[in-house]
């Protein structure tokens, strides 16, 4: 099965080189990785169906327990067929649906049979982490099919809010898989299965997965990008946004309604979005004018009325699921390509504008209306056993059910109602309208739509195959004593009266069609989801402008300001917390310490206040001075001659460079509202720095191993009684060399720096005058060279 | 046991709260001075926390437990000539910003004002078109 998924990738990556030259020829190509998978799932079917299943895994990071398991059983059958089926049919169609030249049709060809191969990658994965990531690259694939070459503001707007909308459900999705993997210590879905874990996590992660359900199979309210991806190449829709991506949500609602079968919850959120989206998307779709349109809006219903099926958790309720979702895909996928012939060959796909088109092109009519009889769940198509199952059901069982069954029935006389608005919409003679003028289509674009037309029809009559592959997948939840079994007949009963009047319904809904517009004309327009999705946006990006704006405000003492704030805040909290001040704290160590101390101090109080540089600079130096002096005191005479050393060549630079600067600093004044909060962080920050030093110096124990080590072969091993030059030149030698390095980039950066100032004065003064701009320069390079005589000592 | 007593926190302390304010100044050589007094700050910190105050560590003139630890010593030698070449090349760049710009000052980063003001434009115009496509 991997070898099947890879495939699919790989022959997806080489396929751009194919396409550039030969177009038809890449999409045949596409078309045979879906194929091989068809086969292969074909051959499989009787082992499967009798108990066998494909199980591979592949050890992806074993040490934190992550695998790619995949597994083939009669869910992942059903939805394989379904992907690789339609997957092979749509990329044969779009050989012929793209010109070509068409850049779309380039770029769709490897991106459809990617977004094919991560399908079948999703619907096989037996691991939540491998379905999740499967989930996300169907995501992915369809932003980018969505957009295309997003030259449009429409596509771009379309992906992107498909992108976000479903991204947001899948992150919480991912959320309610750690949360259902933790608390049953796997993430493998068969385990999860045969041992459906208990405990207040696994309603929570209920809730959470659904929305990643709800989002990615266009469930209200999140539905909206559905009908908006319509943007896309209409293969593309007919794959993504009919057979398959959408068909994602309510497949791992399939499968995992055996894991939270004790959860209440889940059923009735199923139930409840379900329905609602069920009625909603079918008068919605009641209402389109655009045929491509009216199918999302009748495909977000029928995701609504799987939802409802393979949610509940009962044997014959998935076996209506599980049949209804094969059905769904095959006629759907029929009749997005049927749509896409009307638009190819007639040019539009707009009802008001097409008129007489059976006349035209009577063998894509016909097969749109075999596939309609499907949709509508007439007999003997596969949606007629399906919607037959799906009302049995309900029909015993509590209020519940009975609210349940009366929604679907009312959601069945939508769906019949826009099916025939579909038909007479698109092909029928209408009154004063002349017949459109349409090309007749070629068998490349009409077969494709046959097929899955056809057999449709084929599944329905000859049902006793699609019971048992539905049952394998029902037999899950107990056969019971009386099993339900699908078929065309089950004699005078109360589904066969409700098909009749979805039917009789549907058809008067269609009949009185102009009443049923002008009533919607006059309901009170709600408040759509459209709207919130874009408020939510508009809102989403203000706070993010009003947040950049706060906080990169863009001046440096701010950034410093909460950087400090930061440090003061996070560690100096747990400082306060949880550190305790050691016991005993001497006041001195060395009496001589006292007087360099307050030395020091007075230099820091004058600093901070001087106005002149040269004061300051002056003021630095006897700080640096005192702390040489405390590195004597306290028997470093090698650091105190580093520092006293350093402190002259930085003061001999300072002086340099203060030549050339006003006596005073330019700085203007900080407004007082701003100075006390600047000396509050900054006080705060030292107070935080004289503690911390007190605390952590108290976890030093002895001297450290290093040290002794040092100290017992200073004299053997670098020949020097000086420990801490032994240490310098030869037991750390090469932390020397990095430092000379250091010194020699600063060098660098302050030669080049100040040769661009004498560069600069030297073109505008001319050649002759340069002496006197020359001397700054001069010697500031002799402040290089002091800083390369500092390397030489060391 | 705490190797730094309460005087050398207080320098500390002020040295740190000293190099704090500097370095919120606006004036390139005001942050500058800051720079080098946590500089002092951070090296004298390094060779207290290296323990008591001891013999030098020379080998022969005292008996290694009386010794200051050697180790922090070299670490903190380091650290000294490394601010030192930050130093130099800090006051290179105030002086070349003197020349080009005739100040030391630090100016709020124009291009992050610009930023911010064409988010909120685009903002703006996002609002205004959603809303007359919604309408």
């Amino acid at each position: 099965m991997l070898v099947l998924v890879l495939a699919h990738l790989l022959v997806a990556v080489a396929l751009p080189f194919v396409a550039v030259r030969a177009m038809r020829l890449a999409f045949a190509l596409a078309a045979l990785p879906p194929a091989a998978a068809l086969a292969w799932t074909l051959v499989h079917i009787g082992p499967v169906l009798r108990g066998r299943e494909v199980v591979e895994t592949l050890a992806w990071a074993p040490r934190i327990d992550l695998e790619i398991a995949l597994r083939l059983d009669p869910l992942a059958l059903a939805m394989t067929l379904l992907v690789s089926g339609v997957g092979a049919l749509v990329l044969l169609y779009s050989r012929y649906y793209f010109g070509r030249d068409s850049p779309d049709g380039k770029r769709s060809a490897p991106l459809l049979l990617a977004f094919a191969g991560v399908m079948l990658g999703l619907v096989l994965a037996d691991d939540l982490i491998t379905l999740y990531v499967f989930w996300e690259l169907t995501t992915i694939c369809s932003f980018l099919l969505v957009g295309q070459a997003g030259i449009s503001r429409e596509s771009r707007r379309s992906a992107l809010q498909a992108l976000l909308v479903t991204t947001l459900g899948g992150l919480v999705m991912l959320l309610g898989f750690i949360v259902l993997g933790e608390s049953a210590g796997t993430y493998r879905v068969s385990e999860l299965v045969a041992n459906p874990p208990r405990g207040a996590g696994v309603g929570v992660a209920a809730v959470l997965i659904l929305v990643g359900a709800f989002t990615k199979s266009a469930q209200l309210p999140f539905h909206n990008w559905l009908p908006a991806a319509m943007v896309a190449p209409t293969p593309i829709s007919a794959y993504l946004h009919a057979a398959s991506m959408v068909k994602a949500g309510v497949f791992l609602v399939a499968r995992l309604t055996p894991v939270f079968v004790g959860v209440t919850h889940w059923w009735v959120l199923t139930a409840v979005f379900g329905v609602t989206t069920m009625i909603v998307g079918g008068w919605r779709a009641l209402h389109e004018y655009d045929l491509k349109k009216l199918l999302a809006y009748g495909t977000v219903s029928q995701l609504g009325f799987l939802m409802v099926l393979l949610g509940t958790g009962t044997r014959t309720a998935a076996v209506a699921g599980d049949s209804m979702l094969l059905a769904h895909g095959l006629f759907k996928a029929a009749l997005f390509l049927v749509v896409g012939i009307v638009d190819h060959q007639a040019g539009t796909r707009d009802i008001r504008e097409l008129s007489g088109l059976w006349k035209r092109l009577p063998w894509v009519a016909a097969t749109a209306t075999v596939a309609v009889v499907s949709m509508a769940g007439l007999p003997p198509a596969v949606g007629f056993l399906g919607k037959e199952a799906a009302f049995e059901a309900f029909l015993h069982g509590g209020l519940g059910s009975t609210v349940i069954e009366a929604g679907l029935l009312l959601g069945s006389v939508f769906t019949v109602a826009y099916s025939a608005r579909l038909l007479w919409g698109a092909f029928a003679d209408k009154p004063r309208q002349t017949t459109t003028e349409a090309i007749a289509a070629g068998a490349g674009l009409v077969l494709p739509a046959a097929v899955p037309a056809v057999a449709g029809i084929v599944l329905g009559v000859a049902y006793p195959i699609t019971d048992d592959l539905s049952s394998a997948y029902a037999d899950t939840y107990g056969t019971g004593a009386d099993p339900y079994h699908l078929a065309l007949w089950h004699g005078l009963n109360l589904p066969l009266l409700f098909s009749a009047i979805a039917l009789a319904g549907g058809v008067a809904l269609h009949a009185a069609r102009e009443r049923v517009t002008n009533l919607r004309a006059r309901l009170p327009k709600p408040f759509t989801a459209q709207r919130a999705y874009e408020r939510i946006m508009a809102l989403l990006e203000r706070t993010a402008v009003g947040v950049t704006g706060r906080i990169q405000v863009g001046s440096l003492p701010t950034y410093l300001g909460i950087i400090l704030i930061t440090v003061l805040v996070v560690p100096g909290s747990v400082l306060l917390t949880r550190a305790s001040l050691p016991d005993a704290v001497p006041v001195w160590h060395r009496l001589l310490q006292i007087p360099l101390a307050v030395v020091i101090l007075i230099a820091i109080a004058g600093v901070v206040r001087a106005r002149r540089r040269l004061t300051a600079v002056v003021l630095v130096g006897v700080i640096g001075y005192g702390i040489g002096g405390l590195f004597i005191v306290d028997g470093g005479p090698d650091l105190a001659l580093a520092q006293f050393l350093v402190e002259t060549l930085t003061m001999v630079a300072f002086v340099f460079v203060l030549r050339r600067l006003p006596a005073r600093f330019v700085q203007s004044e900080p407004a007082p509202g701003l100075r006390v909060p600047k000396v509050v962080i900054a006080v705060a920050g030292g107070v935080f720095m004289a503690v911390a030093a007190l605390l952590f110096s108290s976890a030093r124990q002895a001297p450290p191993t290093a040290s002794r080590y040092y100290i017992a072969h200073a004299e053997e091993g670098a020949g020097a009684t000086n420990v801490v030059n032994a240490i310098i030149v030869d037991f750390r030698a090469l932390d020397t060399v990095g430092e000379i390095a250091v010194l020699a980039v600063a060098a660098t950066g302050v030669a080049s720096l100040v040769l661009a100032t004498r560069y600069q004065r030297r073109r505008r003064r001319g050649p002759g005058r340069s002496g006197s701009a020359a001397k700054p320069t001069d010697r500031t390079t002799a402040d290089d060279h002091d800083s390369r005589r500092e390397e030489a000592r060391e | 046991m705490t190797t730094v007593n309460l005087t050398m926190a207080i320098v500390l302390g002020g040295l740190y709260s000293a190099g704090f304010y500097l370095l919120m100044q606006r004036s390139l050589m005001r942050i500058l001075l800051g720079i080098v007094i946590i500089g002092h700050g951070a090296n004298l910190m390094l060779q207290l926390a290296g323990g008591p105050p001891g013999r030098p560590a020379m080998v022969g003139e005292a008996a290694p437990e009386n010794m200051a630890d050697p180790f922090p010593q070299a670490m903190a030698l380091t650290a000294i000539v490394i601010t030192f070449a930050l130093t130099t090349f800090l006051l290179a760049l105030a002086y070349r910003s003197w020349v080009l710009l005739g100040h030391d000052e630090v100016q709020d980063d124009v291009e992050d004002r610009r930023i911010r003001r064409m988010e909120r434009r685009l903002a703006e115009s996002e609002d205004d078109t959603e809303s007359e496509a919604t309408q």
